[in-house]
């Protein structure tokens, strides 16, 4: 899993560098060939590949959010930094491409905000042992802040709280319930 | 009974502040809760499997003799109550006795070993005066046509129920061989919700579910309750500071102390065998580890340092070695670690790709934990000596396993009807309960070794 997150953050770093990112407002996944890990383009000779998850990086959810690090950017519910929830499969802490998008943002707010804070608070569905659970579920909050800290974010502005399956957001006992319980939530303090 | 009330540091105003009451419990005010209001089970205990291959046994009314107004608890039925309850014994309906015999010279031995019961108990509660009570039971072999055991006790209207639990542990222990685990107490974790808000609830209970007193009340999760070796003390993990927070809890004085409170995880406490040590699991180094804390001098002690996950030690009952969950194989299984030789911990459990949660009974010879199969998860138990594992239920969702502090049973937490309950299997996995709580749900049970 380690090797997996270091060739994503890889392909990161590749694609932003060769789109010249530009700061200020703008679509995000919107622009052609935009810096979503995982678009096939060829630059500057460098070839990069799409990111073998099936997920479409273009990403529903990120459709029509506006992008923009200025403080009060928190608080816009039409900005990519509304997403405040990250989802996981069972039994894993491995980030969607989605979502690894989202949290570029949100490392990058954090970054150019450097009075901000953030606590990631841990979660996973009811299956199996509660104290497993609680270290699964900081996993998962490591996870998220490691790829916060690689965009700019300081290890002093993110706290982490694992509640294991303490929590639940949904109560069912299937995977309807299941799915929504197996979460990191993102609460700027 | 003294109330503390904590709040949490501030937070966000999205974050409710921890709202928590601490309970102490002293015996007086017991004494006097028994006289004022009727006693009752807010725990429910359903035998949900028959006791096929269970002794039967004729456990006789009591006679009452004293005052006019018969004391609530009725020892007889506690008594059929427990050895039902153990699984090992089907004591007779009381609608069905064909005598009841209140003196020993009433048994006629002959009616008895037509209808095939082994056994009788025969008893009376005397009214002394003053809050004081006699208690006499005898137990007779039907076959031998003679008195086996006979004891007198005295008690209060406050420490009848005790009396009776005590009874049934002296006939567990003469039939069995094995000492009886009903004079005891479970604790367990509550979970409802007041007003659109949760609300949880430390708690402790008699084995039968009666007389539930609440140690903690939260608006915050708490965790992992388990007694000192002396049943004096409770360890937990309780959220109630914003993050999760490792404290002991004094029961007869309410006394709290923060164990451990390290960055990251702070859980699944766990007493040594001679009460002087709590082995925890923290991640304040980078990833979880057991770790082992000196109760008499602070000294903390890391014993694992694998990348994986490794939690929930449960201490083998030598002190020599913790038996513990670690995913360093990728899934979750059970080891072994040694604390006199070092090296490597030993893997415990190679069936199926999810083993955790592991209990130690008190001779070491088995270990309950909770197994994956055929997607569900169900409690198990792992012979120490053979390696032979057996199943004992059939899930989807049980976990917590807690031995009795004699080793025939198994509490553990489950699902019923939508609602989390607890339950308790034999360790043969003939003999099936459930505890179910008449307000909320019910979780994370772990019954006392002795009743102080």
């Amino acid at each position: 899993m380690k090797i997996r997150l270091l060739f994503l953050l890889m392909m990161f770093f590749i694609a932003a560098c060769t789109q010249g990112v530009k700061p200020g407002e703008e679509t995000a996944g919107g622009t052609a060939g935009s810096g979503t890990a995982g678009s096939s383009a060829t630059q500057g000779g460098v070839q990069i590949g799409k990111l073998s998850s099936g997920v479409s990086t273009a990403g529903t959810a990120l459709e029509g959010k506006t992008v923009s690090y200025e403080k009060n950017a928190i608080n816009d519910p039409g900005n990519v930094l509304s997403i405040r929830t990250i989802y996981f499969a069972f039994d894993s802490s491995e980030i969607s491409d989605v979502d690894v998008e989202v949290l570029k943002h949100h490392g990058k707010y954090l970054s150019l905000n450097s009075g901000a804070s953030l606590r990631l608070e841990g979660h996973t569905d009811e299956r199996g042992s509660r104290e497993y659970n609680v270290a699964l579920a900081d996993r998962r909050a490591q996870a998220v802040k490691k790829l916060l800290l690689f965009q700019g974010a300081a290890s002093d502005q993110i706290t982490i709280i694992s509640y294991g399956e303490e929590k639940p957001a949904a109560f069912g006992h299937d995977e309807s319930a299941w799915k929504l319980n197996r979460r990191v939530e993102l609460v700027y303090e | 009974m003294k109330s503390i009330l904590l709040s949490g540091r501030s937070r966000d105003a999205a974050i409710a502040v921890a709202q928590v009451q601490i309970m102490k419990i002293r015996l007086v005010a017991m004494l006097f809760f028994f006289l004022a209001s009727p006693v009752h089970a807010v725990l429910k205990v359903e035998i949900t499997e028959g006791v096929e291959g269970a002794t039967p046994i004729a456990v006789i009314p009591f006679q009452w003799t004293g005052a006019s107004k018969r004391p609530d608890a009725d020892i007889s039925a506690i008594i059929a109550s427990d050895l039902r309850r153990s699984g090992r014994f089907a004591p007779v309906a009381e609608q069905d006795l064909l005598a009841r015999p209140q003196q020993p010279s009433d048994i006629h031995y002959k009616t008895w070993r037509v209808a095939g019961i082994d056994h009788i108990v025969i008893g009376g509660v005397e009214f002394l005066g003053e809050n004081s009570y006699k208690i006499e039971f005898r137990l007779f072999n039907v076959y031998r046509g003679e008195q086996v055991l006979g004891y007198s006790f005295n008690a209060t209207a406050g420490t009848l129920r005790t009396m009776a639990h005590q009874i049934s542990d002296l006939i567990f222990e003469h039939l069995t061989g094995l000492p009886g685990a009903f004079n005891s107490r479970i604790a367990y974790v509550t979970s409802r919700r007041v007003n659109g808000q949760p609300e949880y609830r430390l708690q402790v209970a008699d084995t039968d579910g009666y007389n539930p007193q609440t140690l903690l009340t939260s608006s915050e999760p708490i965790m992992s309750p388990t007694w000192s070796p002396d049943g004096s003390t409770l360890a937990y993990v309780s959220f109630e500071t914003g993050k999760s927070v490792i404290f002991t809890h004094r029961i007869l004085t309410g006394e709290r102390k923060t164990v451990a409170e390290h960055s990251g995880i702070n859980g699944a406490p766990s007493f040594s065998p001679d009460g002087k040590y709590l082995a925890m699991t923290l991640s304040k180094n980078g990833n979880p580890d057991i770790y082992i804390l000196s109760l008499e001098n602070d000294s903390l002690r890391r014993m694992t340092t694998h990348w994986s996950i490794d939690t929930e030690p449960a201490w083998m009952p030598d002190g020599g070695s913790i038996v513990f969950t670690s995913s360093r194989s990728g899934k979750p299984q059970l080891y072994e670690l040694s604390l006199k030789s070092g090296g490597a911990p030993r893997r415990l459990t190679f069936d199926g790709n999810y083993n955790a949660s592991p209990t130690v009974s008190m001779n070491g010879e088995t270990i309950g934990f909770v197994h994956h199969a055929d997607n569900s998860y169900k409690i198990a138990v792992l012979f120490t000596e053979t390696r032979l594992m057996q199943v004992l239920t059939d899930g989807p969702l049980d976990e917590s396993p807690d031995f009795a502090p004699n080793g025939s049973m198994i509490i553990f937490a489950s699902q019923h009807g939508g609602n989390a309950v607890l339950a308790a299997v034999s360790t043969d996995g003939r003999h099936h309960q459930r505890l179910v709580l008449s307000d909320g749900e019910v979780r994370e049970p772990s019954w006392a070794p002795t009743r102080y």
